[in-house]
């Protein structure tokens, strides 16, 4: 299958999805009433949900499930490794613990977008930290993420263990787990530019990623300047996950997983990967986002829970092939 | 009329000179055999001439220009470099895979233009590996594997091929195989550069003989006139034999010096 085709169909997959977001939930809208609504000048109920609600989730899904596709693509590519995924720089740590330190001190109750805004901040601080430690080759940038992440971790960690009130410590392990619910319009202002930012960077790394297919060494010998790419990568994967991270909290497995899915429909071209992985990521994250909501709960079932609960057995099914294809 | 000119060539790692003063000039037309025990530094010597290693002293220029001031793409279009050991690192088919020799051809977006398709069946076919064409790279012989990294380097048609040793591991109809192509390429005016073992089909096909010792060149000429048994005794510390010439040379190797 030729990388148009993969994509035509991922494309189709996400407008399936994207379809089904805007239709499904608690309050379940039918197409007729959708259109009637919206053609109708005076809101209905089926409108304001719609419009209010669905709309900018699907939108913030694709944006988020876009990047984080796209960025576990790339970076895949970048390492020639299949475990590779977006939280290797240490970006989406970083915008975590902007997110969790704006909810420690108070600031998101005196100012709703001061999480997103602190996360942005915290992404921006760990990718330089990464840069700035990492220079100098592939391996040295992704040991100085690792390091990135861990101090991260720890001061996450450190931030949890001192919440100023238990209500606190509650509102920053439910930011952490990542959700899509109570983001407005005004969110995806924020986060959209560096998102698409970042996304265009990255989709122009195709050619480079393909020369790697042959190593390090023929990759240079083509004409591929791999310190430029390495700063391009991060700069593209710290943009765009570090403010799909920003607004949404930390959410796994969706970069390692759908590269996975897409290659072998592509003949394993790493630069035909990247277009239908950055689909296929929004429409597998609009997918858990429709499972958190129509699984009914007493507290919300939230979005990185379900990605988590249905990616991780697909790493045992990873172990399984390459169990079979290893010499 | 491509020339490749090493002056001074010194590159250093830990306080300890891996190459120290190489100069020589390659010219096209030429298949220049790089021999040398291990650790002599042949390998550092190809990645120096193929711009990919900056020594720590000295320069190469390509037709008078340094490497270091001609833009990477237009470097890549002229030389191509082939390391040790080359392999694929995705299942990516053969014909992919020699594709990749075009990069540095191609537009940084979209996939093969048109135009190129002939010039790669004409290397995939050149290198015998029409029936691999469609086959996964990952899976095909020490061999074929071989011969396609050959394709990806040839396709784009450069002046220059620099391959660290292109035959270790080959059998000996491969092996053959793989010298015999080194020698129509500089038979057809292009200057190729490759490291061996093989002192033996390196004497009945390479043009010229390139002896490193201990970083420093040991011997560089045609090869009739250099692959003596001294040199070989100096550079590898083995007493050997040379006998017969042109394509009935042999090398043999006795005892080492004690």
């Amino acid at each position: 299958m030729t990388g148009r085709r993969a994509s035509w169909i991922a494309g189709l997959i996400l407008a399936a999805a994207v379809l089904a977001s805007l239709f499904l939930g608690r309050v379940v809208v039918s197409p007729m009433d959708l259109i009637h609504g919206l053609m109708s000048p005076d809101l209905s109920l089926a409108s304001l949900v719609v419009t209010e609600l669905r709309l900018p989730r699907a939108v913030l899904a694709v944006l988020v499930g876009a990047s984080l596709g796209l960025s576990g693509a790339v970076l895949q590519g970048l390492l020639r490794n299949p475990l590779a995924e977006p939280g290797l720089l240490g970006v989406g740590n970083g915008a975590a613990l902007g997110a969790v330190i704006s909810i420690y001190f108070g600031l998101s109750q005196a100012f709703p977008l001061a999480t997103p805004l602190m996360g942005l901040v915290g992404a921006v601080g760990a990718g330089l930290l990464t840069f700035v430690f990492g220079r100098g080759g592939t391996l040295t940038m992704i040991l100085a993420g690792s390091a990135v992440s861990g101090i991260t971790l720890a001061i996450l960690a450190l931030a949890l263990n001192f919440a100023p009130n238990p209500y606190a410590g509650y509102e920053m392990n439910i930011w952490l787990l990542g959700s899509l619910s109570e983001k407005s319009w005004d969110h995806i202002l924020l986060a959209a530019p560096f998102i698409v930012a970042g996304l265009g960077v990255l989709a122009t790394m195709g050619r480079t990623m393909d020369a790697l297919s042959l190593g390090e060494v023929q990759a240079r010998s083509l004409g591929i300047d791999l310190d430029r790419m390495r700063v391009l990568a991060l700069l593209g994967v710290g943009l765009a996950v570090g403010a799909a991270t920003s607004v949404t909290g930390s959410i796994g497995f969706i970069g390692l997983v759908a590269p996975h899915l897409v290659r072998p429909f592509v003949g394993h071209q790493p630069s035909r990967t990247l277009l239908p992985s950055a689909l296929l990521g929004g429409a597998l994250l609009l997918a858990a986002d429709i499972i958190t909501r129509l699984i009914n709960t007493q507290s919300e079932l939230r979005l990185g829970v379900v990605t988590a609960l249905i990616g991780a057995p697909f790493f045992f099914w990873l172990v399984l092939r390459l169990r079979k294809t290893a010499p | 009329m491509t020339r490749v000119t090493a002056q001074g060539l010194t590159v250093e790692r830990g306080g300890r000179a891996i190459l120290s003063d190489v100069s020589c000039t390659l010219e096209a037309g030429t298949f220049v055999a790089l021999v040398g025990a291990n650790g002599a530094g042949k390998s550092t010597l190809l990645s120096a001439l193929a711009g990919l290693l900056k020594p720590d002293r000295g320069e190469v220029t390509l037709d008078g220009v340094p490497l270091s001031r001609i833009e990477r793409r237009e470097l890549a279009r002229r030389r191509a470099y082939l390391p040790q050991n080359p392999r694929a690192e995705w299942p990516i088919s053969v014909e992919r895979l020699v594709a990749l020799g075009l990069t540095p051809q191609l537009p940084a977006f979209g996939g093969l233009p048109g135009g190129f398709e002939p010039r790669l069946t004409q290397a995939i076919e050149a290198c015998d590996l029409t029936g691999q064409r469609l086959q996964p790279a990952t899976t095909l012989s020490g061999g074929e594997l071989a011969r396609a990294m050959l394709a990806r380097a040839l396709v784009g048609d450069p002046e220059i091929l620099i391959a660290d040793e292109p035959i270790t591991g080959l059998d000996p109809r491969h092996a053959i195989d793989t010298v015999q192509r080194l020698q129509a390429l500089a038979a057809a005016g292009k200057l190729v550069i490759a490291a061996v073992h093989d002192l033996t089909l390196a004497a009945r096909t390479a043009t010229h003989l390139m002896a490193l010792r201990q970083g420093k060149l040991a011997a560089f000429g045609p090869m009739a006139d250099v692959l003596t048994p001294d040199l070989l005794r100096t550079v590898f510390d083995v007493e050997a034999q040379v006998t017969g010439t042109g394509r009935d040379t042999a090398v043999d190797f006795h005892q080492p010096v004690v």
